[in-house]
């Protein structure tokens, strides 16, 4: 690959106009044979300095150039594409169970498919198609759930049977197949190609380039990239760009002020073979058999195979460099099972010879999706990494989202689910990363299954009750590391084992959840919320009340001990976080968001918080236990507890105040539950944890009280119609598209931040509506359960997506919640959606293929709110999070 | 019809045992780091016996495998009694007396021999006052012969092989008024039994032979691999020396009758072992033990039965040949098992597999196709025999299980083939004996170390 990089340098420096490309070339060419690897000193300055000449690195740098950036220096400590890049596969795979991730694929596949056009390097792109094979029903179900997405997004996709698998591909054994997804429009590229090609692009565009450059670290000051040290010298820069791959963790680690980027590198096996007698056709299709864990490719006549395994070896990469990486030793006992699987696939393979088993490092995250973003404590430290061995799959659309996020502020689509603030600093240790991602690379391949929970680098964060309530019977979840209830086994009763426990039917637990939902409903429950993140944030004087009333759309200018549900918008009045503020005295607040929300709403709100020392901001996430108790009786048991009158008369629903419960004082109790339910949370301090939950169970006994978990909550607030940041709300939805202009006071007598937004929204209507779905024809016990992602159809065309989904046991019916568009239909053109056009429409939901009737709400069943309260007091559409 | 692997498993671990010298401060001083053992049964009951146990009023261990043949009688005595005779033959005569006084005045015994036992190795509760008499008669004429001599463990051993075969002899002329031992010392009497014995302490390495069980010492070479080095000859038609010595002790006119068919006599295989009266008494002392004895001895077709050619008895004897190996850091383990080994496996195989075993070095080089021309179909059929070699080695936690499963299941290659590892052993009982023998072995690992630091010393 580098003696194609010079061959491609003195082709392209007749071409090349910028001067500082044209010096740099041909000072590298005349000293080509030399030693002398340096030929050009670094600039003192540059607006961007790009770390990493693979895919990622070359991909933001032709983005950059192409919006527009042009003082922009890509450093490679080795040679460009070198590293993964050099090794990859070279397969483009749309077939993407994460939306986002199935864009940036499509949008790769379209750029890398005019590169050569473009560029005048050769790609080696080739329109293959791809066939992913199925063994099981449960791989058909989840291969179709993916071809419903494809196609809704316009990309030809299809479900064929293994005899329609034998035209496509005569070498493939069908006998053990039940089916299998042909995507006729999936590519195989050279991977070194496409990265040289897009620093071809880059480097005309003005972007200049220095190999064998080794970035040692980044300078920030005051919480703002300065530069960066080279061992060539340091150059000052307003932006750096971590695209460094397997080495981003610890270049990430170099500086003063850590960025915890955590991704893990593992051995990744692919074997190269000769050709064939009749040597493989150029445009066989790829295929993936992930129940045997492997992908095919033709490669040169013959084949490349590789897969991923149940046993992964993790690598390190502390002290090693590149050239070390690349001489990794093949390990053919360790290939074994794939060999097995590929020869089970294709048995007329046996004959054919071997050329070379290739062990090339992959790095991994610790959910599976890649990183991209800024760092939440370094301002214009961005991140590009941690691919999944999906790489040439994501290089194009990752590069351009990462562009469109640092020159417009925000990508042109909603990457929370890539997000580097998703992480914390939590998850950037070595052992946690090395035991999580030799549990992720087999994942790869194994069925995705609604409800999935990762078993590694688990118990990290834990409530002070986890082993009272494990004792109980608790099953466990993970969030942001920290253990919650999904609900809890009786006595006496058993569950399916993991591997058993996996479908996309009706679960095990259905019957379990069903009779947390009715205690809930008929009694009381105590479900440990203690996972939120929880802020406090006050001053001397009024800095607190003006800060947040900028920054949050409701009016935070309540009387004390109110509690107010509200957005945390953006300029475009899209939802960064949503949450609920107590003003607990004057000066001070207190703030409740999702558990997610810990890194990346410090870091917003940091960001913008002015810089006054008498405004302080605290992280109480930690001091707190909370516990909600939902349920008619929950007023009962806290009335008896703290000796105090608990209704509505003096205790109105979204109040917050400190009272004592059992012997414990200073217990915040606010009346809200995050599900429509009557009830309160308890945000306790944790020394008295023990001792209210105690307290709690006691008392409430003659109740009814029982624990419930995460399940029973979803299942509460997706009947309600409540919906959740993260799954529901992200940051390009207002609040005008879910029905909650209610908590937007566009009036409140201040500017806030998103106000032009709304008003606009405000007076042309929105362009999409969060919207209820109740399935009409669906059998619980024996059709598939709908999940999140699956598409919405009205009159027979395709509107949107839903977000998630619950199944109530009230109505007895599966709830989705989702997004309607209006979609011209010629044109295609966004249309503004209104509620007589969600209301005049027949709905159908897709899952997996099969489209259910559904029927569209635009508002909650009153039935389903067993109190009448004051219209404003009730958490109408409020938030819950889960 | 065929076993699971875990059948398979349980099969050939439900008679294993496992001994590790206990450390002190994180040390083992023994030259021994344990043995490892396991019985395979073809015959039902098994005849094979074995024992394990630690000397306490001497240094040093004693390990022992027993081959008992026309029942299993004589080798269970054998097993539990000979130890008890080679460590009284040890002790020195202040011990003796100590031992002797005890029991005089009904104090409490020193305990003399730490057993290391699997729960199937039994000991017979009904015979062990007739046992311990006879020890203790044994020990009265040593303190009364006291020679004031330190004790020779090489005397030792043949002296107690001898006094052991004397007494079950003695008892069975003797009888006994109850039934129930009358009946057993003549069934111990009238059965036979090889054995084969090691007593190590520090580096000396002691084998006592008496039979066609076999030790044999795995020695690692400098390059890493592994040798054979006998340490016991075989008592049988195959040992020039043992035919001749036979030839030696009877008149020249016996000498076509001696040997015949490879068995002495035309009969027996071993040419020396415990018991077998029936080649060691007088044709009238067999007649009047038989005729005097219980109806069930009477009825007895074989033990009825006179050798042919029996003119000049005794023509089997007890005594062990002895062996005496200084232990380098080099012999690495002994291995201790009676023919049901020797005759599916040669020594040099046994050497490597349990070398490797005990390493945890399998000579599996990683492979590199390099410029070679090599199929997908050959790299799977190569790679598919090293998994199956590897996961037979971490199947057995016990280098005894695993010398059998090669020796039951090893296939022309050498290797671990699991349909014929389940064929022979789902055989049943009437089969199973013309397939293979009772299979016995014992391992024992040395510590490299304490012998290094032994060899400066002196």
């Amino acid at each position: 690959a580098a003696g194609m990089f010079l061959r491609l340098l003195s082709d392209i420096q007749w071409r090349a106009a910028h001067p500082k490309w044209r010096r740099m070339t041909s000072s590298q060419r005349s000293t080509s044979t030399a030693a002398e690897p340096h030929p050009v000193s670094l600039p003192a300055q540059a607006q961007v300095v790009i770390c990493g000449g693979g895919i990622m690195g070359t991909s933001v740098a032709y983005h950059l150039s192409k919006m527009g950036w042009k003082d922009i220096v890509l450093l490679e400590q080795g040679r460009l594409a070198a590293g993964t890049t050099r090794f990859c596969a070279g397969i483009v795979s749309t077939a993407r169970p994460v939306s986002i991730e199935l864009k940036m694929a499509h949008y790769s596949n379209k750029l890398y498919q005019q590169l050569e056009q473009e560029t005048g390097v050769q790609t080696g792109y080739m329109k293959t198609g791809s066939i992913s094979l199925a063994q099981t029903q449960d791989r058909l179900i989840s291969l179709k759930r993916i071809a419903s997405s494809l196609n809704v997004m316009g990309i030809p996709c299809e479900i064929i049977s293994p005899k329609k698998v034998v035209q496509l591909h005569p070498l493939i054994n069908i006998h053990d197949l039940v089916g299998a997804m042909y995507v006729p429009e999936d590519a195989l590229v050279s991977s070194a190609n496409v990265s040289l090609a897009l620093a071809t692009a880059a480097s005309r565009n003005g972007v200049q380039i220095h190999e064998r450059t080794s970035v040692s670290h980044v300078t920030v000051q005051k919480g703002r990239v300065t530069g960066v040290e080279t061992d060539r010298g340091r150059i000052q820069c307003e932006y750096f760009v971590n695209c460094a791959g397997q080495w981003a963790y610890e270049l990430g680690h170099s500086g003063e002020d850590p960025v915890h980027i955590p991704l893990h590198a593992c051995e990744h096996f692919y074997l190269l073979t000769h050709p064939l007698k009749e040597p493989l056709s150029s445009s066989l299709p790829t295929v993936v058999d992930p129940d045997g864990r492997i992908y095919i490719r033709n490669w040169q006549g013959g084949i490349l195979s590789g897969g991923f395994e149940k046993n992964p070896k993790p690598l390190f990469t502390e002290g090693r460099n590149q050239l070390e990486i690349q001489n990794l030793q093949e390990d053919w006992d360790h290939f074994g099972p794939l060999l097995s699987a590929l020869l089970r696939r294709m048995p007329g393979l046996e004959a054919l010879q071997i050329m070379q088993l290739v062990n090339c490092p992959e790095s991994f995250t610790p959910d599976m999706r890649c990183i991209m973003g800024e760092s939440p404590t370094a301002r214009g430290y961005f991140v590009l990494a941690g691919m999944n061995s999906a790489g040439i799959s994501y290089g194009g659309g990752a590069g351009k989202y990462l562009a469109e996020w640092m020159v417009n502020g925000y990508p042109s689509e909603n990457v929370w689910p890539l997000d580097l603030k998703r992480f914390g600093t939590l998850q950037s240790s070595r052992t946690f990363l090395r035991h999580r991602v030799m549990e992720v690379m087999p994942l790869m391949c194994d069925l995705k299954v609604p409800r999935w929970d990762f078993q590694t680098g688990r118990q990290l964060r834990t409530s002070p009750l986890y082993d009272r309530l494990d004792a109980q019977g608790a099953r466990w979840m993970e969030k942001h590391g920290f253990e919650r209830v999904k609900y809890f086994v009786p006595p006496g009763k058993d569950l399916l084992d993991l591997d058993h426990s996996k479908t996309f039917y009706k679960p095990d637990w259905f019957d379990i959840v069903g009779s947390e939902v009715k205690c809930c409903k008929e009694a009381v429950c105590v479900i440990d919320m203690s996972s939120f993140t929880k802020f406090e944030i006050s001053s001397t004087g009024d800095q607190a009340l003006e800060s947040l009333q900028y920054l949050f759309s409701n009016d935070l200018d309540v009387p004390v001990g109110h509690v107010v549900h509200t957005g945390m918008l953006n300029e475009k009045g899209g939802y960064e976080n949503d949450c609920s503020i107590a003003r607990l005295s004057k000066r001070s607040f207190f703030m409740i968001s999702p558990t997610d929300q810990q890194v990346h709403c410090w870091a917003w709100l940091k960001n913008r918080l002015p810089d006054d020392s008498n405004l302080i901001m605290e992280d109480v996430t930690w001091k707190y236990t909370a516990l909600n108790l939902i349920g008619p009786r929950a007023v009962d048991v806290l009335s008896e507890l703290s000796y105090a009158p608990m209704t509505a008369e003096h205790f109105p629903s979204l109040f917050c105040k400190e009272m004592s419960v059992g012997y414990a004082n200073g217990i915040r109790v606010m009346s809200i539950t995050h599900t429509g339910e009557p009830g309160f949370v308890l945000y306790i301090p944790i020394e008295y944890a023990l001792h209210v939950y105690n307290e709690v169970m006691n008392m409430g006994q003659k109740y009814g009280i029982r624990n419930a978990g995460y399940y029973a909550l979803r299942s509460l607030r997706i009947e309600k119609f409540f919906a959740f940041w993260g799954q529901d709300l992200d940051a390009f939805t207002t609040p005008m598209e879910c029905g909650r202009e209610f908590q937007v006071k566009l009036e409140k007598g201040m500017q806030f931040l998103g106000q032009e937004a709304l008003l606009e929204q405000k007076q042309n209507g929105v362009y999409k509506r969060f919207t209820m779905f109740i399935l009409e024809d669906h059998d619980t016990d024996m059709d598939l359960w709908p999940w999140w992602g699956e598409p919405i159809f009205r009159n027979g065309r395709y509107v949107g997506k839903t977000t998630s989904s619950a199944y109530s046991y009230t109505l007895e019916r599966h709830v989705c919640l989702g997004f309607v568009h209006h979609f011209d239909e010629k044109t295609g053109e966004e249309l503004v959606v209104t509620t007589d056009f969600i209301n005049q429409g027949e709905y159908e939901i897709d899952i997996a293929g099969q489209r259910f009737q559904a029927k569209a709400k635009l508002y909650p069943f009153s039935s389903l709110f067993t109190q009448r309260r004051r219209k404003d007091e009730v958490e109408l559409s409020g938030y819950q999070r889960e | 019809f065929y076993l699971t692997p875990p059948q398979v498993n349980s099969i050939l671990k439900a008679n294993e045992y496992s001994f590790k010298v206990p450390e002190f401060d994180g040390k083992n001083v023994s030259s021994v780091l344990g043995f490892d053992s396991n019985q395979l049964p073809a015959n039902a009951p098994i005849e094979d016996r074995r024992s394990a146990a630690t000397c306490l009023q001497t240094r040093g261990m004693l390990l022992g495998v027993f081959d008992g043949h026309a029942g299993c009688a004589c080798a269970q005595a054998v097993s539990e009694r000979l130890f008890y005779y080679i460590a009284v033959s040890l002790l020195p005569h202040e011990t003796l007396l100590e031992i002797e006084n005890a029991v005089e005045s009904g104090r409490a015994l020193l305990p003399i021999l730490q057993w290391h036992k699997h729960p199937n190795d039994y000991f017979s509760k009904e015979a062990s006052k007739l046992y311990f008499n006879s020890l203790r008669t044994y020990w009265q004429e040593l303190i009364d012969l006291n020679s004031g001599e330190t004790t020779d463990v090489r005397e030792a051993l043949i002296n107690a092989f001898k006094r052991l075969d004397n007494d079950i002899s003695l008892e069975a002329q003797v009888g006994d008024p109850n039934s129930f031992l009358n009946y057993l010392v003549l069934r111990v009497a009238f059965s036979g039994a090889t054995a084969c014995v090691a007593h190590v302490d520090g580096v000396d390495l002691h084998i006592a032979n008496t039979g066609d069980s076999r030790a044999m010492l795995g020695v690692q070479e400098e390059d890493g691999s592994w040798s054979a080095v006998n340490l016991s000859y075989d008592h049988n038609a195959q040992n020039e020396h043992e035919v001749e010595r036979v030839k030696m002790e009877h008149p020249k006119s016996e000498e076509k009758s001696l040997v015949k068919q490879d068995r002495l006599l035309g009969l027996l295989m071993p040419f020396r072992a415990f018991g077998d009266v029936k080649f060691k008494w007088s044709i009238e002392l067999q007649k009047r033990v038989v005729e005097s004895g219980p109806d069930q001895l009477n009825d007895n077709e074989y033990t009825k039965f006179i050798p042919p050619n029996y003119h000049t008895p005794p023509y089997l004897t007890a005594e062990p040949e002895v062996i005496h190996h200084k232990l380098r850091p080099q012999d690495k383990f002994l291995v201790l098992a009676t023919d049901g080994l020797w005759e599916t496996m040669h020594r040099q195989d046994v050497a490597r597999i349990v070398g490797e075993y005990l390493t945890g070095v399998h000579h599996q080089q990683p492979i590199a196709v390099g410029g070679y021309k090599v199929t997908l179909g050959q790299m799977h059929g190569l790679l598919t025999e090293r998994r199956a070699r590897i996961s037979s080695v971490f199947e057995d936690q016990n280098a005894a299980t695993h010398l059998i499963r090669h020796a039951v299941g090893n296939n022309e290659f050498g290797t671990v083939d699991h349909e014929r590892l389940s064929k022979m052993l789902s055989l049943p009982e009437e089969l199973a004996r013309m397939y293979r023998d009772d299979i016995t072995i014992i391992v024992v690992q040395f510590n490299s170390h304490v012998i290094g630091a032994y060899q400066n010393e002196e």
